[in-house]
């Protein structure tokens, strides 16, 4: 008898969605209603999600297809309250552009779910599966604001290159399925013969696959583009969501199956991880568009994120689980003040319009003070932490070279966050921007702010809950 | 001895700093912010003194010693004080309220702003003196970064966003690879608290590389020629108080840093190193004596003349000779005191002619004699003369490094010289001589408070010019028992 209750959060999202769709369509007029619904499904999924921790036991589902264990359903409940951020302050944005229709937050559910299975996967189709759910819902956000050149243009972009990089996926699953005979991840841990090339040759165009979900360097062209042609509030949530769950699939495929593999993939991680670093931080200082800038910075976040998986350490994946999560609530912030830079129902979103707003907002660029701060690792910020923990987790492994180099480009990383600092601060002041944001808007960015403040005081409790997760 | 003493003195400016963030910044309450930011300031000086009063000077292990978990089984947030480090907290909190006061007219707008910064600032650069554990003093080293970043860069003159943009690259480029020694450091002995360093001694192979991480670190921000080059930009488009605490205590930082971890943790490297530092510091001494004989702005020229006298205190650092670091110490304590002075005197000018080039001033003995005179003193004082504080430091190192390095000890007086000489100048082109600027006749002599922050910084430097005991005796016992463990560890590795 299979145990359905622990893939029960799974279903109840899955139908949720099936039921909004019907409701969509109708019920004329229904977008705010449906927003409103889908918010509180998702806190039901969380609430349900959060249950399966208290009393939990490694199981797998389905012939060992599907995995739950606290490291799933960890990044499932990250999912799960990113994406219920997301909605939550993008309404009063997609009202202003008039793209407030049903699709979106079914859209957004659909991905969400696509990302649960992706977390939960343990097999190679199953993976896949998830994968193309998130993607496709994806493809159709970012073409979201379809009047707009610049939208639809970012959509095809996206589709056109994700598709490319799921091709090389697939066959890198058919080089392994054919070198082992399973597409079972712990399957394939017991037939691995580490002689095999072939095999290297099948992680190899998974990585590529997965890098380029992840937009790491050389796998990014697309970033910058689509985040910059898609709706903010998309961007938002381009930039978060898929991260998590591509980051667990990264550290969940590397670690189960092909461990004892180390030798073979460290290089290529590392070399994907400085490339990141490097190349995220030099790309960035020319950059004159916020989403741009924000694309490049988190090319850069994502190298040091790898960097941890790089380390072949439980204390290393912990290291980047924490990194990711403090990177999504910078980001949170960071997109919150982006979509409160409005006025006369237009959203401004280069770097000019930031020009001394603090004269005029001086709380909103106090905490762009602190989360940019914080996104440059200045202590005694979470930022800081969060490298902190990476840097020791890869010293650990006397990776010194990753180390110096991931250093060194904090350092011209830092640069592009103090022109802006020094924008926002040091410059003439422009037009006063609207003030009469909506709630969820000033609680989301006050909170973001807070725990990027306040981290230093209790760090250790992030770490009790991170330092659960073991994969080796 | 429950009551956490050294965690009040950390923690009260930044409470101070909330206070002010809730006050709301209009020009009718300006008063009212600088009273409660000097109030703050002020408790914290009296606190300070009850720990100088409190502090036992017989001992070299460190006392007040807070030690409460952090990160579990990672960092513990440990502080204390030694001889070392309780009269930089001093310096700290004595120059901070004289900032907070000097603050007349020079700061139109964004007041409470201001006194934030400089509030926040001054509780890290506390933390950076107190603290035992290298990831904790890595933290408030850093972190000082913020404000200072922000004082130079919306107060300070026309070139801010290039100085203050320098400013933070140059010493967070030296700083992250004192991160990757310091976490290194964990992995090689599991612990980062200083006082189980001290004992456990990290093996010599691995020293060299530390001590050169730490030190790329301590040499961006002492500074040290060729890394300098930062200073001098920072200084002048900083606004006064903004220069005070720079020149005054931010420098100081890695002076401590040198005697704290160059020494006590790397024995063994800095005995090889020696040599490069004594280069490196007779340099900055003849080299930027020479820059600073040169300068026509005059915040520039004081600039310019800390980088020699840190010169000064590096040797003395590394003779590891008692008088050696006594002095060292004792010159930071003084050069503190004296540049905080000079830079002080010229903000007093600078608001009056909104003109810091030497050329703009001279002849000004008679119009305006209270601030001639205290200059005089000050000027004397960054000189070295007997009977100033600069005298003592400077005469201890150079008798320091007389028993080390003959051959150095030459070259740096020569450079006691050139400090002289354009000391002397600079005061020779502003006050005396014959009265060109006919603008200068309007020149007003120095009101109340600006009378009072310059005799408050005149006095120490006079009193501890004659009579340094106390000084000495805080620092001796710690001093002279750095030196034997040094001694022993070199022996032992």
């Amino acid at each position: 008898m299979i145990n359905l209750e622990l893939v029960f959060p799974e279903i109840f999202l899955a139908l949720s969605i099936m039921f909004l769709l019907i409701l969509g369509v109708f019920k004329k007029n229904s977008s705010k209603l449906v927003i409103n619904i889908s918010l509180i499904f998702l806190l039901i999924t969380t609430i349900l999600t959060f249950n399966e921790i208290s009393n939990l036991k490694k199981t797998t589902l389905f012939n060992g297809s599907i995995i739950i264990d606290y490291f799933s359903l960890l990044m499932k409940i990250v999912t799960l309250l990113a994406s219920f951020f997301v909605l939550v302050i993008s309404s009063s944005y997609l009202k202003t552009f008039k793209i407030s229709k049903i699709e979106y937050p079914i859209l957004i559910l659909s991905s969400v779910l696509g990302m649960m299975i992706m977390i939960s996967s343990n097999d190679l189709i199953v993976f896949y599966m998830g994968l193309e759910l998130q993607s496709l819902a994806l493809y159709v956000l970012a073409t979201f604001n379809r009047d707009q050149l610049k939208s639809s243009e970012a959509g095809l972009k996206y589709f056109v290159l994700s598709a490319l990089s799921s091709g090389l996926l697939l066959y890198g699953c058919s080089l392994i399925y054919g070198f082992t005979g399973t597409t079972n991840f712990n399957l394939i841990a017991n037939q691995l013969d580490t002689s095999q090339y072939g095999l290297t040759f099948g992680i190899v165009f998974i990585l590529v696959g997965l890098a380029f979900k992840i937009s790491a360097v050389p796998f990014h062209m697309w970033a910058p583009d689509v985040y910059e042609g898609s709706p903010t509030s998309v961007t938002l949530f381009f930039t978060m969501v898929p991260k998590v769950a591509a980051l667990t699939v990264f550290i969940r495929f590397l670690y189960v199956p092909f461990l004892n593999l180390i030798d073979q993939w460290q290089m290529i991680l590392i070399f994907l991880s400085i490339a990141s670093m490097l190349f995220g931080a030099i790309a960035a200082i020319g950059q004159t568009n916020l989403k741009r800038l924000i694309a490049y910075s988190s090319i850069g976040h994502v190298g040091y994120a790898l960097a941890g998986v790089a380390t072949g350490s439980n204390d290393g994946i912990q290291s980047s689980i924490i990194y990711i999560i403090i990177y999504i609530l910078m980001n949170l912030g960071l997109f919150s003040c982006l979509l409160m830079m409005k006025r006369n129902n237009e959203y401004y979103e280069d770097i000019i319009d930031l020009s001394g707003i603090s004269k005029n907002h001086p709380l909103m660029s106090l905490s762009l003070l602190v989360i940019l701060f914080s996104l440059a690792g200045i202590p005694p910020l979470a930022g800081f932490f969060a490298k902190f923990y990476i840097f020791k987790s890869v010293l650990e492994q006397s990776m010194y070279f990753l180390a110096i180099v991931g250093l060194l480009s904090t350092v011209i990383a830092a640069f592009y966050y103090l022109r802006l600092i020094k924008i926002i601060y040091f410059d003439k002041e422009k037009e006063k921007f609207d003030t009469d944001h909506s709630l969820w808007l000033k609680f989301s960015l006050t909170t973001s702010t807070l725990l990027i403040l306040i981290y230093f005081i209790f760090p250790s409790q992030l770490i009790e809950i991170i330092s659960k997760i073991t994969i080796i | 001895m429950n009551f956490p003493i050294l965690s009040s003195l950390i923690l009260l400016p930044s409470i101070g700093a909330l206070f002010l963030f809730f006050t709301k910044s209009k020009k009718e309450n300006n008063s009212t912010i600088k009273y409660v930011a000097l109030f703050t300031s002020l408790v914290n000086f009296f606190l300070s003194i009850y720990l100088w009063i409190l502090f036992d000077e017989t001992t070299s292990s460190f006392q007040f010693v807070e030690d409460r978990i952090w990160i579990e089984g990672l960092i513990n947030y440990k502080i204390g004080v030694d001889g070392i480090s309780i009269l930089f907290i001093l310096l700290a909190t004595f120059i901070t309220p004289l900032c907070i006061i000097s603050i007349n007219n020079s700061i139109k707008n964004r007041l409470a702003e201001f006194l934030i910064a400089v509030l926040i600032m001054e509780s890290f650069m506390i933390g950076v003196f107190c603290s035992l554990d290298l990831l904790v003093f890595y933290l408030f080293f850093e972190a000082g970064l913020i404000p200072m970043f922000l004082i130079i860069g919306i107060w300070g003159g026309e070139r801010r966003v290039y100085s203050a943009f320098k400013f933070f690259l140059y010493t967070l480029l030296g700083s992250v690879l004192m991160l990757i020694a310091i976490i290194s450091i964990y992995w090689i002995t599991g612990t980062t608290d200083i006082t189980s360093l001290y004992e456990l001694r990290i093996d010599s192979k691995y020293q060299n590389l530390l001590w050169l991480a730490f030190f790329s670190s301590f040499a961006v921000k002492t500074p040290m020629w060729p890394v300098h080059t930062w200073l001098p930009d920072a200084h002048v488009e900083a606004p006064t108080a903004g220069s005070v605490l720079l020149a005054a205590i931010l420098l100081k930082m890695a002076g401590y840093g040198f005697i704290r971890f160059s020494l006590g943790l790397f024995p063994v490297a800095s005995e090889i190193f020696t040599p490069l530092v004594y280069t490196l510091s007779v340099i900055a001494i003849i080299f930027t004596s020479l820059i600073a004989l040169m300068q026509e702005d005059m915040k520039k020229l004081i600039a310019y003349s800390s980088v020699a006298h840190m010169g000064f205190v590096t040797l003395g650092i590394f003779t590891i000779q008692q008088q050696g670091l006594e002095g060292s110490i004792i010159q930071m304590i003084s050069h503190g005191l004296v540049s905080a002075a000079l830079f002080l005197s010229v903000g007093v000018v600078y608001d009056r002619m909104h003109s810091r080039l030497i050329n703009t001033y001279g002849g000004i003995v008679s119009i305006v004699p209270k601030y001639s005179v205290l200059l005089m003193i000050f000027v004397l004082a960054s000189l070295g003369l007997p009977g100033t504080s600069g005298f003592v430091g400077e005469f201890l190192i150079l008798m320091g490094a007389f028993k080390d390095n003959f051959l150095i000890a030459v070259i740096a007086s020569v450079g006691v010289i050139l400090g002289a000489a354009y000391i002397l100048w600079l005061y020779k082109r502003v006050v005396f001589g014959k009265l060109i600027n006919s603008d200068l006749k309007e020149m007003t002599d120095l009101n109340k408070s600006e009378l009072f922050i310059l005799s408050c910084l005149a006095i120490p430097i006079l009193f501890f010019g004659f009579y340094p005991d106390p000084l000495i005796n805080t620092i001796e016992v710690s001093i002279s028992d750095l030196i034997k463990m040094y001694n022993i560890n070199l022996i032992k590795n």
